[in-house]
């Protein structure tokens, strides 16, 4: 399966690259649903040395909200620790956890929806590590997590454009201005001067 | 331009440190606050030394809450090309100096969560000013200093007494030697690095570093780079049609700006790309000293950094 490539868009819209195997003293790899080829093509560019890259190395797979668990691949891998978690939800007490505990060295690598990377990767700057040093690739599902500008509710997974805000129910016209501190698209009234003229949504984001 | 906003201070210190070094205060001369900087900024000192004219950079080491005055600290170069022997010798309080504002190319990462200052020698004086924008704020900072001995370690008891066991010190003539490799894998997440010393000792952080597997986000140094001497050679300017020598202390910036001529320039080191000038024609080889662009991508877009590069062959004409 190819990288998705993105339409040209505005500064703010992240893009995404191709995971390289890093030099690191650790390697944290998280991904959900399709995501778990984004780190199994990652560690076959690995010439040698696999098996000392991989007991080095820390997965969390996430099954896509699709229904896609592709967990058994990466439990054949044979990484020093694996971890499933059911949501990206249940997953991020356990990344903290992670977290708390790593050492300048670790390398990140990200792969799955943008929703994944995206919450992972905020938590990885929080800890004042740079976001542009962790690497993501994205793979499977364009559905989006969109923060509401008007009641800041988020809306997960979302897939049509406009949609309806899941918290105050205005109907959001989705942006690409995405938001790293908080991981998440911009969703913005589109029927604010004329209230009900709502153009039909669109399947914009499978 | 940037780096031509100029400030008239009077000298109302300059004390000896140690054999080495010498400190400097700046007040203003119309007696207002200076401008404000953040730490990690250097102001150029104009120098009037004998019919030529320098641009000196040097870190501010005060604090940045501090306005009333700035303070530097000039270690001094028998073998440089004159700059900061000029400073030491010649410059007295009571004097009046011209500076630059204060440009900042080594600020702090204010998204660490810890800061590890390496200091090598004179390359001490940005994190005093670090340390003192850190005092009492929530951040974490260590200092790992290292001179040649407990003499030629300038602030060395100063910052003992203020920061204790943050600052810890490395002696050449002890054999003390930092154990960087250690010191980097036992850093936690979010941890930045900031060198600032020798050029060999900033080299030997940043691999060492990538060698950690630490990402270049976190890894800040500051080298300033003097413009080397070299042989004199006659340079021509198109568009003010002028030709003249670049002397063997001179750099080639300093030659334009001596000719009369207004260039643009920022960091005068080879490290910011502001005075970059087109090449009309070259017969010859130019000396090109910048970390801006590489030697041959500066050939293939027909350009030249003056503040740092030289030139050596028939004739050089450039676009300024």
């Amino acid at each position: 399966m190819v990288t998705t490539v993105f339409p040209k868009s505005i500064k703010s819209r992240p893009i995404y690259g191709q995971l390289l195997p890093k030099h690191g003293t650790r390697h944290l790899m998280i991904a959900d649903g399709e995501g778990a080829t984004g780190l199994t093509d990652m560690l076959s560019k690995i010439k040698n040395d696999r098996s000392e890259f991989l007991n080095k190395s820390h997965i969390v797979y996430v099954p896509g909200v699709n229904g896609v668990d592709q967990s058994d691949v990466l439990v054949g891998l044979g990484a020093a620790q694996f971890y499933k978690s059911p949501t990206i939800d249940a997953a991020m007490p356990r990344l903290r956890l992670i977290l708390q505990d790593a050492r300048m060295g670790i390398q990140f690598y990200l792969s799955g929806t943008e929703s994944l990377m995206g919450r992972v990767q905020t938590a990885i700057m929080e800890t004042g590590y740079t976001h542009s040093a962790i690497q993501m690739e994205h793979r499977g599902s364009l559905s989006r997590r969109v923060q509401c500008v008007h009641c800041k509710g988020i809306t997960e997974n979302v897939k049509i454009d406009p949609f309806k805000c899941g918290h105050c129910g205005l109907h959001l016209f989705v942006r690409d201005h995405y938001s790293r501190r908080i991981s998440a698209f911009q969703g913005v009234n589109i029927d604010a001067e004329d209230p009900g003229v709502v153009p039909p949504s669109e399947e914009r984001f499978l | 331009m940037i780096g031509d906003t100029k400030i008239k201070v009077r000298v109302t210190d300059a004390v000896t440190i140690n054999p080495l070094i010498k400190q400097f205060r700046f007040v203003s001369c119309d007696g207002s606050d200076l401008p404000a900087f953040s730490s990690g900024a250097h102001i150029f000192v104009e120098m009037e030394d004998n019919g030529t004219r320098r641009l000196n950079q040097y870190s501010l080491m005060s604090t940045p809450e501090d306005l009333s005055c700035y303070t530097i600290s000039v270690r001094r170069d028998d073998v440089g090309r004159g700059g900061s022997v000029f400073m030491h010798n010649s410059v007295k309080p009571g004097m009046e100096m011209v500076i630059s504002h204060p440009i900042n190319f080594f600020p702090l990462d204010v998204r660490a969560r810890k800061h590890l200052f390496v200091a090598g020698g004179i390359g001490i004086t940005p994190f005093i000013a670090h340390m003192a924008q850190l005092l009492g704020q929530d951040h974490k900072f260590e200092l790992h200093y290292s001179a040649r001995s407990h003499g030629l370690g300038a602030y060395v008891d100063h910052l003992k007494d203020i920061y204790g066991s943050k600052v810890h010190c490395y002696f050449d003539d002890k054999n003390q030697k930092i154990n960087l490799e250690n010191l980097l894998r036992g850093q936690a997440i979010g941890t930045h690095v900031y060198v600032c010393g020798p050029k060999p000792m900033i080299s030997w952080v940043r691999q060492t570093a990538e060698q950690c597997g630490w990402p270049d986000q976190a890894v800040h140094y500051e080298e300033f780079l003097a413009p080397p001497t070299g042989k004199p050679f006659v340079v021509e300017l198109a568009r003010s049609k002028k030709i003249f020598t670049v002397s063997t202390n001179q750099s080639l910036l300093e030659a334009i700006e001596a000719a009369g001529v207004d260039a643009p320039y920022l960091c005068r080191g080879g490290a910011c790309g502001q005075c970059i000038t087109n090449v009309v024609s070259c017969d010859g080889e130019i000396e090109h000293n910048d970390h801006w662009f590489e030697p041959d991508e500066h050939n293939e877009f027909g350009t030249i950094m003056p503040c740092v590069s030289r030139f050596c062959g028939k004739s050089l004409v450039l676009d300024r």
